[in-house]
């Protein structure tokens, strides 16, 4: 990258630009070298900053009418909802919103699984990318408390009371985190200050999240490391912010459709009953979003356990990077790795559905094999592929497939075979 | 540098670095335990309920330190059940009798102790409570009998202050 040695046009540019390098850095940001093969899996990086915006102006108005009082929030969100103008659309787009930035991150998530993003020299831009994703559930599930329906208490009991699984101190740090002897008003006011505070530290994991990005630069489908600049690579600009703009329009047309025309779908409609301590709904059920986890929480019979394979089943992502050794990116090139990748994908959403429903019978049963599943993917599967897998011949640049009429991976092989 | 020297320049690092932590933990308590419980939460210690009302074969569902405490006038036959179980069997083994002062009065909080929701009542395989959250069977006596939860529903500290008046907490 020779943008350090940028000089601004104007004079006053240079003054400034000697003083804060801020022209230098929109010179980097517009010039960066960008694979030329990116494809639209790629552009979920640029919607998920979106996301975190929209959250974030929508959340900042929220505030402004919301009251964090366990016997005023629930009048409150009803207040944004029917008096504020335009509470119901701003709301909406807050609540969906945070559903279309899930959906957004588990894309972002599975692209960088499937070509293999998180290998060397891009362990750190993973690593930030899951603390990201475990600051956004902690986030989410502390937003969905606020509105102190019957799903916010009880969701806020079950999930803080996974802390008193911990042998010894666990019923010090429930009563901690509660700030009393169950959830109440101290824990929604809690809540709410943490809440407005993680998307910021978002924000900021977010930079260095494209700090580490721009330092060996993207990687692409066919996950080979590139000479930047080339013939293989496109400036960032135009070329990436146009192809992101469109992926984030189409996007949008989703994002619309749940805001104007299902924007209770993907909530509870138990949640538009007040926060009650003496029931507990019949079937309590968290978001969509973390469906898999709580599967697999309720597919192992003990409690602590079952808190240990729940936090377990998010940090073995975080160590991926050294469960997946194979120097071979791209599952493109791995037949073996490309099988089990869907196997996961499948597995996952088998997670998601069980997940919920009722944990008994059948449920549990399926919960428990695809428990199983998903930690042997990554414990077992995983490191025995990274030795014994054929891999089949890598490309040496993006153009050299094109240019020797060898597109496709069999087509590689079909090349091999001929050598 | 002499090696008496170095010493003393070591010894007054690591003394510095360990009043230095000293202070920093001191100055972190206040901001950590101003999460705990405060005097207003405290002071709302214990209720009086009262049970006159209650017949057999009832129960009744109070507000204890925004916890649900159940109440419930047992019959001839669920206390039977009750002490009729061998303590092998129960995963947190408590006779009925130390769970129940006076046999015919079951008081405990209704928080089922896997992750703290609410069973329902005359429900499950054991005649006892249900929690509709994650499957977990109570018997007549709130002790835990299949389903995930560790433990036997708790029973508050309580007394009788006459024969129409409980006082909990």
């Amino acid at each position: 990258m020779s943008s350090h040695e940028y000089t601004p046009s104007s004079k006053f540019g240079k003054w400034f630009n000697d003083r804060l390098p801020l022209l230098t850095l929109g010179k980097h940001l517009t010039d960066y070298p960008t694979p030329k093969n990116l494809n639209y899996w790629w552009t979920f990086g640029g919607i998920l900053t979106f996301c975190l915006i929209t959250q974030i102006v929508t959340g900042l108005i929220l505030a402004m009418h919301y009251v964090a009082h366990a016997d005023l929030a629930f009048g409150s969100v009803e207040h944004i909802m029917r008096n504020v103008n335009y509470g119901w659309l701003i709301r909406y787009v807050h609540a969906n919103g945070a559903s279309m930035f899930f959906l957004a991150v588990y894309i972002h998530i599975f692209r960088s699984l499937y070509y293999g993003s998180y290998k060397s020299p891009r362990e750190i831009i993973w690593i930030l990318g899951m603390i990201i994703y475990i600051l956004m559930m902690a986030a989410a599930f502390m937003g969905y408390v606020l509105p102190w329906g019957q799903m916010s208490f009880w969701g806020a009991t079950v999930i803080t009371n996974l802390f008193s699984a911990i042998p010894l101190v666990g019923e010090s740090i429930v009563t901690w985190l509660w700030g009393g002897y169950s959830v109440d008003n101290p824990t929604l006011t809690r809540f709410f200050s943490l809440h407005y505070l993680i998307p910021f530290l978002i924000l900021g994991l977010v930079v260095l999240h494209i700090w580490a990005l721009h330092v060996p630069g993207n990687n692409n489908p066919i996950g080979i490391d590139l000479k930047k600049p080339s013939k293989d690579t496109v400036p960032f600009h135009p070329y990436i912010v146009i192809k992101d703009l469109f992926a984030l329009l189409i996007f949008l047309i989703v994002f619309a459709f749940f805001v104007f025309y299902s924007p209770n779908i993907l909530g509870h409609a138990d949640n538009y009953i007040e926060a009650n301590p003496m029931v507990t709904p019949a079937h309590i059920v968290p978001e969509w979003y973390l469906l898999p986890f709580y599967a697999i929480l309720r597919s192992v019979p003990d409690k602590l356990l079952g808190v240990i394979a729940m936090f377990g089943a998010l940090f073995i992502l975080v160590i991926l990077p050294w469960l997946d050794t194979s120097k071979t990116r791209s599952a493109i090139f791995r037949p073996l790795y490309k099988q089990f990748y869907w196997f996961l994908v499948a597995d996952v959403l088998i997670l998601g559905y069980v997940g919920a429903m009722p944990a008994e019978g059948i449920y549990l049963l399926v919960a428990r094999v695809a428990t199983a599943y998903y930690f042997a993917h990554f414990l077992i599967i995983l490191p025995i592929l990274s030795r014994k897998e054929k891999v089949l011949d890598v490309p040496l640049s993006i153009t050299e497939p094109v240019l020797g009429g060898a597109v496709s991976a069999s087509a590689v092989r079909q090349k091999k075979d001929k050598l | 540098m002499s090696e008496k020297k170095v010493k003393r320049r070591e010894f007054i690092f690591t003394a510095t670095y360990a009043v230095g932590a000293v202070g920093v933990g001191a100055t972190i308590w206040p901001l950590i335990d101003q999460m705990n419980p405060d005097a207003s939460v405290k002071a709302l210690a214990s209720t009086e309920v009262d049970i006159s009302n209650v017949e057999k074969g009832q129960s009744i569902t109070v507000l204890w330190r925004g916890k649900p405490v159940f109440i419930r006038r047992r019959t001839e036959e669920e206390i039977a059940k009750a002490k009729d179980v061998n303590l092998d069997e129960l995963k947190h083994p408590e006779k009925d009798e130390d769970r129940a002062k006076d046999p015919e009065w079951l008081v405990m909080l209704g928080v089922c102790t896997h992750l703290g929701c609410v069973p329902l009542g005359d429900k499950g395989e054991y005649g006892g409570w249900f929690c509709p959250c994650h499957g977990s069977h109570y018997d007549t006596s709130g002790r835990i009998r299949k389903g995930p939860a560790p433990t036997n529903m708790e029973v508050p500290k309580y007394e009788f202050v006459n024969s129409n008046t409980i006082k909990i907490g």
